[in-house]
């Protein structure tokens, strides 16, 4: 086991760790962003509580992520952001319209908060949309043809109810009375299409590849693999049920097992991740390049390697004592 | 559309990207450490005049950090898109000093900024503090990675190069190369100037509007004061950096000055036309043998000019120009700093037209930082890294089309958010002044 060998695995799993934590954090404040436009304005004033305080260190995992990407596989960071140029692009503006929209809507005129909210709601959805475009890209080797691009959009309109299941998720969680309820009916909702998505990804991705085909469908690994897919059934299948219970029980006023619908969710997006890491594994730029054909100088690495050891439980410690200082029902946002 | 340069396209686009971030970091640096100071004198004193003015001013910071985190973002993706070139050949010491900024300043100052923002009902006074002060901490740890691997660019060291490609011997010598400690407080005071006139130009505004509020009063008083403070700090340690850029980036310094062929007793140019062409200066006024009396410190000292450079000196006129708008900002900061500084000690306020001049200066923090970084960028061309990698080398080859495409998408977008950042900023300053302010609070981001 040399440097060589060990270092890349380790940092294609950081990178894979960043990214997979920017799904969840951002993915939930994306997706509270896409619903926006459905709450009533006191309600949407709540919505953009719920998610105030940590959608800047959210975005950070993204920062992380492609800055592993650019710093530990240099290659493979000009090769996939290059192919991804355009859909990078928008995505970029619409985290940056998004972003100032947050800010601005309650900092500009009166008059223009509408103008405001719908940059929120509008960057939130070109930022997701562009995302789930860049993974079925990413995931078809950037191949050209109708079908690939046609296979792109529908994982763009899969991710973004992925995100929106998140967001409602979270909603049910952070939030009481009616616009818990009607979080628990977009979450319904989302489901649908989120179910469609994780399943389409998954017939398409090994038809797509022979090479992930075969990592799936030989045997013994096949029965091994077996819990990863029945398992995320089972989560859908939970909220399924759950979601019109949950209804059922709010109505009545009691919203026990609220935080149900976030977790089993966070549950699905591990699993699915845990399930394309699989399929992509041991390379980076699919049908072109392995991560260790990829990977910067050992020496380089190391330096990161020992900084990333010391600080990451950091960052982790503290994240994990901002989400506490803002436990429970969302509050409205203030200064003081 | 292939008739586009790719390579200009590329340093175009990233130059705007670059330069619309950099103008939020600037404030947030130093602001940082501003909110911390009210916050102090608040815990110190109880005088409500200074969390009103925390109160006031970390909105604008809010806004300010939000608008540095996303166009940060994009810098993260076009590091790679645009310059495959660079982590290829200096990786080695790019790498670790990028992960280092994320990892050490990115997390620390997102993660507490959600506190400093909105969690005083919910954390102790002294829980709040810590977060301010690990917000301000961060900003400016992001600025010393940042600085620490800008400078390395400039003058390269602690490296050996082998095939091209850059190994690291000593990290020290790395992080603080020749020109790094005077890049990094040239920068943090410029930060701290460009907070000073934000503070006081929009203090100024509030008071001629007739908003007499004690904290319009202590913000007043801090930002003129910091400025009057910190613009005589900015002109010594701006020498000292000449000083470093003529030992070691002497083309750049010969662009700076105008010198196209080395000459004793070098005169201090306030106006030319340096022509590429002719190899000369058109229309010249200069203070004779200054530049070689600042230089050198002797009158007849030597500066070694553009011809020593043939073919591989930065483009003159904008390096040339772009320090003299730095320079001309910077006189103009000391005489309006200083004058305020005074008024405010003699009469408790300053008069109206001298007002007016601040409101007038509220943002001229960004107009010498970015003429200062055009200076420093322009003037390493045609290097990437000094001496190691050419820029030319690393580029991208993305069609300049899409360049094209989207560099036109990102102006519009720019346009659009400096205007209302600016309006914004001083919406928020009249809105502060109305009796109902204080039940507009509400909710807040």
């Amino acid at each position: 086991m040399t440097a060589e060998l060990v270092l890349p695995v380790i940092f294609a799993g950081l990178m894979a760790i960043s990214l997979l934590a920017y799904v969840i954090l951002d993915g939930y404040d994306l997706g509270v962003g896409v619903l926006l436009p459905l709450g009533s304005d006191s309600e949407r004033d709540t919505m953009i509580a719920s998610i105030g305080p940590f959608w800047d260190a959210n975005e950070t995992w993204l920062v992380l992520g492609v800055g592993l990407l650019l710093v530990a596989f240099p290659m493979a960071h000009g090769i996939i952001l290059g192919e991804l140029y355009l859909p990078v692009a928008l995505m970029l503006l619409g985290l940056i319209l998004r972003g100032v929209a947050f800010d601005f809507r309650v900092k500009a005129q009166a008059q223009h908060q509408p103008a405001w909210n719908a940059a929120f709601a509008a960057g939130s959805l070109l930022a997701a949309g562009s995302q789930g475009v860049m993974l079925g890209r990413y995931l078809t080797g950037f191949a050209p043809g109708a079908a690939a691009w046609g296979f792109a959009l529908l994982a763009g309109a899969g991710l973004t109810a992925a995100y929106v299941l998140l967001g409602a998720g979270w909603l049910i969680m952070k939030t009481e009375g009616e616009l818990q309820q009607r979080a628990t009916r977009w979450a319904q909702r989302a489901l649908l299409g989120a179910g469609l998505a994780v399943l389409l990804v998954s017939i398409a991705t090994p038809l797509a590849s022979s090479r992930i085909a075969t990592k799936w469908f030989v045997l013994p690994d096949f029965l091994l693999l077996l819990p990863l897919p029945l398992v995320t059934l089972a989560l859908f299948g939970l909220l399924a049920v759950s979601l019109p219970r949950l209804a059922a029980r709010q109505a009545a006023g009691n919203d026990n097992f609220c935080w149900l619908p976030f977790a089993a969710t966070v549950g699905i997006v591990l699993l699915s991740f845990w399930g394309l890491a699989y399929s992509v594994f041991p390379e980076i730029v699919i049908g072109r390049l392995s991560i260790w054909q990829a990977a910067s100088d050992p020496e380089a690495l190391w330096v990161i390697l020992i900084g990333a050891a010391v600080v990451l439980p950091t960052i982790i410690a503290y994240t994990v004592f901002a989400y506490r200082v803002f436990w429970g029902k969302a509050r409205g946002l203030s200064y003081s | 559309m292939e008739s586009f340069d790719p390579v200009i396209l590329a340093r175009i686009q990233f130059a705007a990207n670059i330069s619309f971030h950099i103008l939020f970091p600037t404030i947030s640096i130093a602001m940082g450490w501003v909110l911390l100071y009210f916050k102090t004198r608040f815990n110190r004193s109880g005088d409500e005049a200074w969390m009103d003015a925390y109160g006031f001013w970390v909105k604008i910071f809010a806004l300010t950090f939000a608008l540095g985190v996303v166009t940060g973002i994009t810098m993260s993706f076009q590091f790679g898109t645009n310059w495959p070139g660079y982590m290829q050949h200096v990786g080695n010491v790019a790498g670790p000093l990028l992960a280092y900024e994320v990892l050490t300043a990115f997390f620390l100052e997102a993660t507490f900024l959600g506190i400093m923002l909105f969690g005083r009902s919910r954390v102790s006074n002294r829980v709040h503090t810590l977060a301010t002060f690990l917000v301000a901490f961060g900003t400016t740890v992001s600025a010393f990675w940042i600085i620490a691997l800008n400078s390395w660019m400039q003058t390269p060291a602690g490296v050996e190069v082998i095939a091209g490609k850059v190994h690291v011997q000593s990290w020290l010598g790395v992080i603080f190369n020749p020109s790094m400690p005077y890049r990094l407080s040239h920068m943090l005071l410029a930060s701290g100037l460009t907070v000073a006139f934000l503070v006081a130009g929009v203090s100024a505004y509030r008071w001629l509007r007739g908003d007499r509020a004690a904290s319009v009063r202590a913000a007043l008083k801090t930002g003129v004061t910091l400025a009057a403070v910190l613009i005589p700090l900015q002109i010594l340690v701006g020498d000292a950096h000449g000083l470093n850029t003529f030992h070691h980036q002497p083309a750049k310094l010969a662009a700076i000055e105008g010198v196209w062929h080395t000459e004793r007793g070098a005169p201090l140019l306030l106006f030319a036309l340096p022509d590429e062409a002719t190899q000369s200066n058109r229309f010249e006024v200069g203070i004779p043998k200054l530049a070689s009396l600042i230089i050198t410190h002797q009158p007849d000292g030597e500066i070694r000019g553009l011809n020593e450079f043939a073919g591989a000196h930065p483009p003159v006129a904008k390096v040339f120009w772009s320090f003299r708008v730095m320079v001309a900002v910077g006189v103009a900061m000391l005489l309006a700093s200083w004058l305020a500084a005074w008024q405010l000690r003699r009469r408790g306020e300053p008069a109206p037209w001298l007002s007016r001049v601040l409101v007038a200066m509220t943002f001229s923090g960004w107009v010498a930082t970015l003429a200062g970084w055009f200076v420093t960028e322009i003037g390493r061309q045609p290097w990437l890294v000094t001496g190691i990698l050419r820029t030319a080398d690393a580029a991208s080859s993305v069609g300049g089309g899409m360049i094209l495409s989207t560099l036109l998408m990102y102006l519009a977008l720019y346009v659009v958010l400096l205007v209302s950042y600016v309006s914004v900023v001083f919406y928020l300053a009249k809105k502060a002044g109305t009796p109902a302010a204080a039940n507009l609070e509400g909710v807040s981001a």
